[in-house]
């Protein structure tokens, strides 16, 4: 029996596979990586009838694709422009949320997000990979990461597990709104900064900048400055962080960092605001708005309640 | 022990060991760490144990700050693991190409190139830590007339294999990554190889590490990357 695969036409700007993430490796330095906007992540998989299986996770421009095998189905997630070419060169244009049959020698050419970063394909079944050091997810710096931890690359056979347990024509309203503002809490060194920067962090605009990766996102507005110590002594930080370095231009730590850093953190933003964060394109103008403990607990909840509501629509 | 229990972000616990930093406050963290990992709660999902720091991050769908920290109470801490620890050779290359802070150390330390490199060389250095980027040793401690801060503005690229100096510490750049320590060399050595599955990370927190000056010519016979 044959086996069901993609071929990599094109690869993309930055695709890669990745899951929930990989837990327990902070102290020996890996990142928990896994896919930048969880809430997609979760969806397109929900679409084809997985649960946590490997996505494709692209920015930008993603990756075109023919598909080889007996009929599958498929799912893209996010903000995204998409198409699939059949055998018989029918074009059918791509909506998100929405999931489709691939045949054999049918192309699916993912063109691009549409003011946004990251967004996901899934396939029924999942692909046939390894996990390394308990997880799907790519963390290509270190090249951990199936398939040596390397992004798409062009020729790549990507085989994809047999299932007939898919269902077909499954369609969810979903629109990726923007977010107003950035809630953070306060970090442990929130009172190294001058009266006037905290003033400065909590009510001007930030411009999200072209230095922004899967690894951090650098921002820039007015200089945040710092009246006690420029640097700190190392240690762990997480996901969100917001760090000050001594330019006084904020760093904004995502699914990639670095595990241990040594600038002073103002603050980090809660989880349920994570996934909007990632998605802003570079020049995207930024607010910051501060909340407590409690309250990002609760913001947390709702977030959470929302996804599995999105996730029951569709089962 | 503990000086202080703090949040940081929603899904995270700060446990503060107290500023000095040492090596007897740095055993206190890896103790603790040792507990916690050994205790194996479901709802932590990362440790992250630094000199005088530990970072608990859980899981904000099965827990959150307040119950975790007060789970957490109850963990007898064992005592210190006092493991036979390495010692480990690694060479340096302190060539013009790889020394990229020269100029900056020289203006900052007020030492000529031919003095940081003695300085630096003549001792031997213990692991407080590993983290940052994936193996990336912490080492300390540094002669004091060697001891500055970071770069104003971090490198978006260091190059993998180099050996950074601040204050008072050195580390290695297992990979290439964004940093901002001041550069004096380059080992041709791997510290972090995922291939060896049991043992991925070449120095580990405790052990002690000495290095010695390689040419050039040296550097490009032993780069195993």
């Amino acid at each position: 029996m044959k086996s069901n695969f993609f071929e990599v036409l094109r690869p993309g700007i930055n695709s890669t596979f990745q899951d929930l993430g990989r837990e327990n490796f902070y102290h020996i330095g890996l990142p928990f990586s896994g896919a930048m906007d969880n809430r997609n992540y979760l969806l397109s998989n929900t679409l084809v009838n997985n649960k946590y299986e490997a996505a494709i996770e692209f920015a930008y421009q993603g990756p075109l694709l023919k598909y080889y095998g007996k009929s599958t189905v498929i799912a893209v997630t996010g903000d995204v422009n998409f198409s699939i070419t059949k055998k018989n060169k029918k074009l059918i244009n791509g909506e998100c949320y929405k999931n489709y049959v691939l045949e054999n020698e049918d192309e699916l050419d993912i063109i691009s997000t549409n003011k946004s970063v990251y967004g996901y394909l899934s396939v029924s079944g999942g692909f046939v990979l390894e996990k390394i050091l308990n997880s799907y997810s790519t963390f290509s710096r270190a090249k951990i990461g199936p398939f040596k931890g390397e992004k798409l690359f062009v020729n790549q056979k990507i085989l994809i597990n047999k299932t007939s347990n898919f269902k077909t024509q499954k369609k969810i309203k979903y629109v990726n709104t923007k977010i107003e503002y950035i809630r953070i809490i306060k970090a442990t060194n929130f009172d190294f900064f001058s009266k006037k920067a905290v003033e400065n962090f909590l009510n001007k605009e930030f411009i999200v900048t072209k230095l922004t990766d899967r690894m951090g996102m650098r921002i820039k507005g007015p200089i945040i400055e710092n009246i006690k110590e420029k640097n700190i002594r190392s240690e762990g930080i997480v996901k969100g962080t917001i760090q000050i370095p001594p330019d006084g231009d904020p760093i904004i730590m995502l699914s990639d960092h670095g595990t241990i850093g040594g600038y002073p953190k103002i603050g980090v933003v809660i989880s349920a605001d994570y996934d909007k964060l990632v998605q802003l394109v570079p020049n995207t103008k930024i607010k910051f708005k501060l909340v407590n403990l409690s309250e990002a607990e609760k913001i947390y909840e709702i977030y959470r309640l929302e996804t599995d509501n999105l996730i029951n629509q569709i089962k | 022990m503990i000086k202080n229990i703090l949040n940081l972000g929603d899904a995270s616990i700060y446990y503060d060991f107290g500023e000095q930093i040492n090596k007897e406050t740095n055993k206190k963290v890896i103790s603790f760490f040792n507990s916690l990992k050994k205790a194996n709660l479901e709802e932590i999902i990362n440790l992250t144990p630094s000199y005088n720091k530990l970072i608990v991050s859980f899981d904000l769908k099965k827990t959150n700050f307040i119950e975790l920290k007060k789970k957490i109470e109850d963990i007898k801490t064992s005592n210190i693991d006092e493991k036979k620890n390495k010692k480990i050779e690694i060479p340096i290359c302190c060539d013009e190409e790889f020394f990229l802070d020269k100029e900056r150390l020289i203006k900052k330390l007020k030492l000529s190139a031919e003095e940081i490199l003695e300085k630096y060389l003549n001792k031997s250095y213990f692991c407080y830590m590993t983290g940052f980027v994936a193996g990336m040793p912490f080492l300390g401690d540094i002669s004091k007339e060697l001891r500055t801060d970071r770069l104003k503005t971090p490198r978006v690229k260091v190059p993998e294999g180099s050996v950074g100096i601040t204050e008072q510490f050195s580390n290695i750049y297992t990979f290439e990554s964004p940093g901002g320590w001041n550069i004096i060399g380059k080992t041709p050595y791997k510290i972090f190889n995922s291939n060896n599955k049991a043992n991925p990370v070449l120095i580990n927190p405790g052990d002690n590490v000495h290095f010695f000056p390689i040419s050039k010519n040296e550097f490009l016979k032993l780069d195993e990357k």
